[in-house]
Parts: C-alpha cells; sequence; structure tokens
C-alpha cells in the first residue's frame, strides 16, 4: 500500500475540479474522488489487517521517506498505525457524505468542492505524517478552506463565526508550534522525526513546559475547556458539509494529535498533567451536556454535544490507560460519524423547512420519514444506545477510566455517565418535538430524502452500525497502537 | 583586469543599463509601450545572466567583496526590480518620464548593490546614499498629487536625519577602535563602553532604514503618499538589501558583541512586531495596510537575525525571497486598482471577487503568504525563520512572535473577507489588466506556490553559506 496516494488522490481531484467547465461536471469529479479516496482507505485497512494478523512487528507500517528540507533534518516521512487507520476510515466516509449531501450547493461550486477536497487532503496528510513538520504543515493546510467554506457559504453570523474559528485555531497551532520548537532543539541532533524522537527520552523539564504547548495547542482544535467557544458559532455558521468536516474530521484532528505527538513523545509530561487535563475533560463534558439543553437552534445543540462528546476523547487520553486511550479513538471515530450524520439531517431539514428552532418543527415524521428515521438513528446514537457506535465508546472509555481506584479518577468517571442522561433528556426532546405531534401549518407538502442524501446517510449510518454491533474490528485495530503508548507510559516511574 | 570586470559584473550590467536608458532619452525617445518592454527584456536579461559566470572576490584592498550568498542577494533583488517593471506596467506606460524613473530606480539598485558588497563603512554609507537619494525622487513621481511631494519631502528629511546619525556612528567607530573596515573592526571590538554608544548609533541608523519600531514613523506616510510602483520598490527591494548588510554587519562585523546585540534586537522585534500589528488592525487605506503590515513583517525577520547562525542567514534571505514574491504581488494587485479606478480602501474591495476572480485569487495567495499559512510559501519562510531564532532556547520570544502571527493573520483575513465574503452593491468593475501584469502575477503566484513546497530551493540558499 502505498500511502502517497492518500495525498495524491485528493489532489488530483482537487486540479481536475478547477479544471472542470460546469457545474454538474464538477460535483461528478468530485464524487468520482471521494469513491477513489473511500476505496483507498478499505484497501488500506485490509492491507493493514494483514500485516497485523502476519504479525508484523514494525510500529509504524507502509514506511515511505522522501528528503524534504534536509538542512533541517526534515523529511517526508509517512507511515501508519491502527490509530491512523481508524482516522483515515473515518475521513473517509464523512468526505463521501459531504460530497453527496452538498450536491445542491449552487452558489461557486466549484470553488466549493475545491476546498472540500482540499480539506481532506489536509486531514489524510496529517493522519499520515511521522515528521512534526509535515504534520503541522497539513494542520495548517486545512485553515484557509475552513475559513472560506463558512464565510462565503455559510448563513447566519458567518463572517464573526469564520475569523473566530480561523483566529482560535491559529492559536492553537502557534501554541503547538512553540512546542514543536521545544521538542526539536530539545534532542542533541535536531530532529522532527517522531520515530526517532520517540526512541529517545526528552528532557523532563523541556516536557514540563512543552507538553502543555502541544496538548492545549491541539486541544483548541478538539474544543478543550475552556478554549471551546469557537466551535459553536464555527459549526452552526458553517454549511452543511462544512459543519460535517469540522465536528466530523477537523476536531479529530486536535484528539489525534494529543494522543500521537502530545502524550507519545512526552509520556512524563502526560503523567504530571493528567489529572488538570482529567478535570478539564470533565468539566466539558458536564458543561457541553447543560449547554445543549438550553439550545433551541438544532445545530447549535449539536455543536454544544459534540463539545461534550470530544470531552470524552480527551478524558479517555487524559486517564492514561490501555482501554480509556483505545475508547478515546474509537470515540473519534464514533464521534465522527455520528456527528456528520446529525450534521447532514440537519442540513436536510432546514433546506426543507428553512428553520433550525425545534419549536418551530413538529410532526415531520410524517412528510419526510427517511430523514427523520435516520435523525432518530442518530440521537439514539449520540445517547448511548447499545448497537450504535456511540454506546462503545462511551463504554470503553469508561471501562478504561474506572481502572484507576483513586477517588478523583471515580469522580470524573461517574460525573462523566451522568452527563448521559443529561445528553438523553435534550436528545429525546428535540426529537419529540421535531417529529411527533401535529404537523405545523405550511410543512405539509415537504418532500423527502433525494437519492443522494439518502446515499450519503446510508453511507454514515452503515458506519455507526458497523460499530456499534462489532466493535472487536475497531478495537482490533487500535488497542495494540495505544499499548505501545502504554508501554511508554509505563516507563516513566 | 578581466577580475576587475568580473567580480563587479552585476555593478558594471546595471550601469550599462543606465547609459543606455540615458542615451534613450538624449537621443529621439521612445515610445513608452515599447520603451518598457525593452527595460523589461533588459531586466530580465540581468536576472538571468546574474547566475552564470560570477567570480568571488574583493576588489580595491577590501573595499568591496562578492560572494555566493552576496551574489545570490543580488539576484533577489534584481528579480524584484524585474518583477517591479512587470507588475506596475499600467502606471509606468502612462508616466511621462519612464526612462527617468527607470534611470533613478537602477541607481538605487546599483547603491544597494554595492551596499551588501561593501566591506568598509565609508563605502556602506556612500552605497547608502545611493540606495535612498534615487528612492526620495522616484516617490514624488506622481507629479501632479500634492501628496507625493510631501512623501518625497519626508523621506529626504528622514534619511538625511538617519545619515547624520549614521556619520556620527561611524566617527566615533573610529574614534573607539582607529579603523573603518569590516576585515580589522572585529579584531579591535572590546565591548568598552564607547565602542557599544557607537555601535548603538550604527544600529539606529540602521533602524531607521528597515523602520524598526520606534524608527517606523517615516514609513506610512512615505508608503502612502509615493507612487505604487515606488512604494513597492521602497518596501520590498529596500528593506531587502538593508536586512542583508544589517545581517552581514552584526554577525561578521559585530559578531564578538553578540550578547549585546541580542537582547537590543529581541525587542526591538518584540516591539516592531506588535506595534506594526496594531497599527495594521485598523488601517482603511490599503497602502498604510501593507506599510505597517510591512513592518511587522520586518519584526519576523528580526527574529531569524537574532539566531547568529548560518541557518538564520539562510532563513532571512529565503524569507527576503518570499516576501519579494508575495509582497510585490499584493502591492501589484493594489496598484491595478488603483491605477484604473482610484480606489485604495479596503471597503472598495468589497464584492472584488465576483468581477475579478484572477485579481482576488493572487491577493488571497499573496496574503495568506503574508500571513504565513500553508502551502504558501510564508508559512516556511516565517516558520524557518522562527525555528531559526528558537535555537537561542529562547521560548517568550518565540512564543510572542508565534502569538504576533494570529493578529496578522486578523488583518490579512480583513482584507480576505472583504474581496470574497462581503456584498457590495457597487463592486469594482472588471479591471483590464496588461498582459506585463498579469505575466508578473503569474511568476508572483508561481513563486508563492513552490518556493516553498520545493525544498532544493531552501537548500541552494543553505549550501552558499
Amino acid at each position: 500500500m502505498n500511502l502517497l496516494l492518500l495525498i495524491l488522490v485528493p489532489l488530483l481531484t482537487a486540479t481536475a475540479i478547477l479544471l472542470m467547465r460546469n457545474a454538474s461536471q464538477v460535483k461528478w469529479v468530485a464524487l468520482t474522488g471521494a469513491t477513489a479516496q473511500l476505496i483507498l482507505a478499505f484497501v488500506l485497512f485490509f492491507a493493514f489487517r494483514k500485516e497485523q494478523a502476519a504479525g508484523n512487528p514494525l510500529q509504524m507500517l507502509f514506511q515511505q521517506q522522501y528528503n524534504w528540507f534536509p538542512s533541517w533534518h526534515i523529511s517526508f516521512h509517512l507511515g501508519v498505525d491502527g490509530i491512523s487507520v481508524a482516522m483515515i476510515l473515518l475521513t473517509a466516509f464523512v468526505v463521501i457524505a459531504g460530497v453527496l449531501v452538498s450536491w445542491n450547493v449552487a452558489r461557486m461550486t466549484k470553488e466549493f468542492y475545491f476546498l472540500l477536497i482540499l480539506l481532506s487532503l489536509g486531514a489524510y496528510g496529517f493522519f499520515i505524517s511521522l515528521d512534526l513538520f509535515v504534520l503541522f504543515f497539513f494542520l495548517e493546510i486545512a485553515v484557509i478552506p475552513k475559513y472560506l467554506l463558512i464565510g462565503i457559504w455559510g448563513n447566519g453570523k458567518k463572517e464573526y463565526s469564520a475569523n473566530k474559528l480561523a483566529l482560535m485555531l491559529m492559536g492553537g497551532s502557534a501554541l503547538v508550534l512553540v512546542g514543536l520548537l521545544g521538542v526539536y532543539f530539545s534532542t542533541p541532533e535536531h530532529t522532527f522525526d517522531l520515530l526517532k524522537l520517540s526512541d529517545i527520552q526528552i528532557p523532563p523539564e523541556v516536557q514540563k513546559i512543552c507538553f502543555p504547548l502541544l496538548f492545549v495547542g491541539f486541544g483548541v482544535f478538539t474544543a478543550i475547556f475552556p478554549l471551546h467557544t469557537w466551535v459553536p458559532d464555527g459549526h452552526s455558521s458553517a454549511p452543511t458539509a462544512g459543519s460535517m468536516f469540522l465536528a466530523g474530521i477537523s476536531m479529530k484532528l486536535g484528539g489525534y494529535g494529543c494522543l500521537r505527538v502530545a502524550v507519545f513523545l512526552m509520556p512524563q509530561g502526560a503523567k504530571e498533567y493528567s489529572t488538570i487535563i482529567i478535570v478539564l475533560s470533565t468539566i466539558a463534558i458536564l458543561y457541553g451536556a447543560f449547554a445543549t439543553m438550553m439550545q433551541k437552534d438544532l445545530k447549535y445543540m449539536n455543536a454544544y454535544s459534540s463539545v461534550s462528546h470530544c470531552g470524552f476523547v480527551l478524558l479517555g487520553i487524559g486517564m492514561l490507560t490501555k482501554v480509556s486511550m483505545t475508547g478515546a479513538v474509537m470515540q473519534m471515530v464514533s464521534h465522527g460519524l455520528m456527528t456528520a450524520l446529525f450534521f447532514a439531517v440537519i442540513g436536510m431539514i432546514y433546506e426543507r423547512t428553512h428553520t433550525r428552532q425545534v419549536n418551530e418543527m413538529g410532526g415531520l415524521l410524517k412528510v419526510m420519514p427517511f430523514i427523520i428515521t435516520i435523525l432518530f438513528i442518530v440521537g439514539l446514537c449520540s445517547l448511548g444506545l447499545p448497537g450504535l457506535s456511540g454506546f462503545v465508546a462511551e463504554m470503553t472509555v469508561f471501562m478504561g477510566s474506572w481502572q484507576h481506584p483513586d477517588p478523583l479518577h471515580r469522580i470524573a468517571t461517574i460525573a462523566a455517565c451522568l452527563s448521559i442522561v443529561v445528553t438523553a433528556v435534550y436528545i429525546l426532546r428535540a426529537i419529540g418535538q421535531t417529529a411527533m405531534g401535529p404537523i405545523k401549518a405550511g410543512y405539509e407538502n415537504l418532500s423527502d430524502a433525494t437519492w443522494n442524501e439518502k446515499l450519503a446517510a446510508i453511507i454514515l449510518v452503515i458506519g455507526i452500525v458497523a460499530i456499534g454491533t462489532a466493535p472487536f474490528w475497531l478495537n482490533d485495530l487500535v488497542s495494540p497502537a495505544s499499548q505501545l503508548i502504554l508501554e511508554k507510559i509505563q516507563l516513566v516511574q | 583586469m578581466n577580475e576587475f570586470l568580473m567580480i563587479m559584473k552585476s555593478e558594471w550590467l546595471i550601469t550599462a543599463i543606465i547609459f543606455l536608458l540615458l542615451l534613450i532619452k538624449l537621443g529621439k525617445g521612445m515610445k513608452n509601450g515599447s520603451l518598457l518592454l525593452l527595460v523589461q527584456v533588459l531586466l530580465l536579461l540581468n536576472f538571468i545572466t546574474g547566475f552564470f559566470f560570477n567570480k568571488e572576490g574583493s576588489l580595491f584592498d577590501g573595499m568591496y567583496h562578492t560572494s555566493s550568498v552576496i551574489i545570490f542577494q543580488k539576484n533577489i533583488l534584481s528579480l524584484g526590480v524585474y518583477l517591479i517593471s512587470l507588475l506596475f506596467a499600467d502606471w509606468l506606460k502612462k508616466s511621462e518620464h519612464l526612462p527617468e524613473f527607470f534611470i533613478l530606480l537602477l541607481s538605487a539598485l546599483l547603491g544597494m548593490f554595492f551596499m551588501i558588497s561593501s566591506g568598509n563603512l565609508l563605502m556602506f554609507f556612500l552605497s547608502l546614499e545611493l540606495a535612498t537619494i534615487p528612492v526620495a525622487a522616484m516617490a514624488n513621481f506622481d507629479l501632479g498629487k500634492k501628496i507625493s511631494s510631501e512623501a518625497a519631502m519626508k523621506m529626504i528629511l528622514s534619511s538625511a536625519f538617519s545619515s547624520g546619525i549614521l556619520l556620527f556612528g561611524i566617527s566615533l567607530v573610529y574614534g573607539a577602535t582607529g579603523t573603518i573596515s569590516f576585515v580589522t573592526l572585529p579584531t579591535q571590538l572590546n565591548g568598552s563602553t564607547l565602542q557599544i554608544l557607537a555601535f548603538v548609533f550604527l544600529f539606529a541608523a540602521f533602524a531607521f532604514k528597515l523602520s524598526i519600531v520606534p524608527f517606523h514613523l517615516w514609513t506610512a506616510d512615505v508608503y502612502e503618499g509615493a507612487p505604487m510602483a515606488t512604494t513597492a520598490f521602497l518596501s520590498v527591494i529596500s528593506k531587502g538589501s538593508i536586512a542583508f548588510i544589517f545581517m552581514s554587519a552584526l554577525y561578521k562585523v559585530f559578531g564578538s558583541m553578540n550578547e549585546i546585540w541580542y537582547n537590543m534586537v529581541m525587542i526591538l522585534s518584540i516591539a516592531t512586531m506588535i506595534i506594526g500589528n496594531l497599527f495594521a488592525l485598523r488601517q482603511q487605506n490599503i497602502k498604510r495596510f501593507l506599510a505597517f503590515s510591512s513592518i511587522a513583517q520586518v519584526g519576523f525577520i528580526l527574529v531569524g537575525i537574532s539566531s547568529s547562525s548560518t541557518e538564520g542567514v539562510s532563513s532571512v534571505v529565503y524569507f527576503v525571497l518570499i516576501y519579494v514574491f508575495s509582497n510585490l504581488a499584493a502591492f501589484a494587485v493594489a496598484a491595478s486598482i488603483s491605477s484604473q479606478t482610484g480606489k485604495e480602501k479596503v471597503d472598495d474591495y468589497k464584492g472584488l471577487y465576483k468581477t475579478n476572480p484572477f485579481l482576488s485569487w493572487v491577493l488571497a495567495l499573496a496574503l495568506f503568504s503574508l500571513a504565513g499559512i500553508p502551502p504558501t510559501a510564508g508559512f516556511f519562510g516565517k516558520l524557518f525563520l522562527l525555528t531559526a531564532g528558537a535555537s537561542k532556547a529562547n521560548y517568550m520570544f518565540i512564543t510572542v512572535a508565534a502569538l504576533n502571527m494570529i493578529v496578522s493573520l486578523y488583518y490579512y483575513l480583513r482584507v480576505i473577507r472583504a474581496v470574497f465574503m462581503d456584498k457590495n452593491e457597487q463592486p469594482i468593475e472588471k479591471i483590464n489588466t496588461d498582459p506585463a501584469t498579469k505575466l508578473g502575477l503569474v511568476i508572483c503566484g508561481a513563486g508563492i506556490v513552490l518556493t516553498g513546497l520545493l525544498s532544493w530551493i531552501y537548500d541552494y540558499i543553505q549550501s552558499l553559506n
């Protein structure tokens, strides 16, 4: 499996989009590209499983290395482990769904799809790079598309949201940058190479400074409390596909970075700051859940619940056990699929009713049975119904965090568990108001989902159910990688 | 004799072009269009020959010296001047005194060439004057506009003032060490109070020319008043050349006083970034906006200079190369709009994308590059400056610089937002750009994208050291 393909396919797609003449050509090119991405992701998955089954002892598979700025000891070093493969699969699912959902974007179609594909390019590059400079490069590449997607095709106070998002994420990257430079100069040979850095021990005093920089910097992307404020505004102003990409892919960059860069390279720092991470993520979980209860707007609702759900990711990472870290990755995948689907459904409803206010809707189940059924599925997934992915992921995080016997970890775990009750309240209330009851005037003649919307929803539902009913494949994929991270943590005493 | 010709090859070439233009001016003269084409071809040839037949060495007892880095620096400046002749074609064609403009511009360029090659404080002073005075005349080139004369006046007064400071510094250096040669000067430095005082005066003169805070006050007014081509020349070529000589003076001549000037550079760098950024936030006029943003960029250059390492040299040279592409592109878009519609305010740019997609994308690329966002080259440029600066392990400094990148992103996004997002009833109409300008913009766009991604460009610069 040649990992470069994951970068080249989006790149070629984006170039081809620029060359197309009319909107329908652009759409089909984008869809072809997204399908190719999905196929590639599956090929990678099976190839990886095959290697794993054959007992390949290497930490990172399919490695490739090219010279890039050799005078700074930077190289274009690619490779994947189970965690990256899981994230790549997630990205491919969300991308194809996002492309399908945006089929009706009429304004500047070419630019829209170009930016979507560019965003996916950044995500793939980020997940496969083993050089911190390259990783940072791909992390930042996604800033322009996000900003423009929200600012041009968004709605509501889109300029404000786009600015807020770009500046806060840039702030996060600035912290990451300083942290990375600290790591770079702490080693005698000055390297950005992840594997080389993991072999040498980074001095404790450097870890003490650089770990919080890196963790908080990446944390901004995944809505660490109190730097989560871009999430509600950004998601609610973005166009449907924009929200899907933001919540489904972009927020995962942060979680992945926290785990892969901050915790993996600086286990000592992770141990030292684990209490703070746990406290902050518990606050995020509870705060997000309660804030969701107060929302009337479906998109704001999902955005705040994303804050809560991403809190589980950080909680899982902060707990520093093998199971909890595996759970964190599973929660990333699960939340990515679920929240992308949620935003897609909200977008479909909004396109028909032109409102996102829960109290202005009612009885929609009668006119759009397909869309509302999907809304039910995603809602139940969000509140953690067994059989869907949310349950599996959250359960794994709880199981992992319960392994710590001391009061702090217990309290955090119990508090996080309680948030599920709150989630159930708001989800059931929102769905009930939207779907049940007498149909509101003016909504009688709304149409149900079109082929592209159905396809997008079905693709994502397949992902959610596949994790929910057969979680072992994801678990088997991820846990060897988290085992390695754990071993690094256990070395520190 | 042959050596004498070859070592000073770039200077001879520029002089030849100047004389050719003089002859044309004195003779019958030519139509603006064909003359401009001739100049463009000559400058292109000048840029290309810059890469061949180069000879390193020194002349006149070390008064003048070249090395591969210096030759490369000269090539960057030549490239910038060539791009200016393309990008501002619209305005240049309308100018009544086209030959004079290029004669002045090339004289200034000649001064800069001598300046970065100078091996002696006197030589440096002379060439600096040659690099400055013609620019003041160029600032006055919008002959009908009062604001243009005002800019020229401010420029000549402030540069005379800074020359005074520089001369005073030079005389103090001579008094304190007994030499003004760059070769013998380092051996005489012992860090005595008088020497430090002399150094501070020299430093202040450099700071004036580079418009480092608190010596930046002349910049915005001059930039706003001068014609766009002059402003672009001033902010890119002039700044770049002075950054080069500033860096080599600090490293080679005052290298032993590193501990003293490191703190000066650091404090001024922080002040320059912060003040430049804060003032840029509120500017409405696009020229003033770019003026303050270029002040902030100088702050970043200082981060790289502070490292005093070979990485510092190459990252600064690399950054200036990228800066040539990015800033010239931004100025060129602004100039095309201003020369056809007279509009220079950020608010006038609202809805530009609807009518002028090409110009809008070039502007966006340029601004993203200035802000340091990948995949544009500005990302690599800024990152390498910061990496070089971080080698001193002064993380507060690097953090401040990194945070300043956020502030600068805010105001660059303001322009992007006006161009792409804001609605406007009467957007700027379709601009007919000159073919030469289009070519220039394409070169700049390609430069902005490729200079970063093609890593061998950086490695080439690094290998020159």
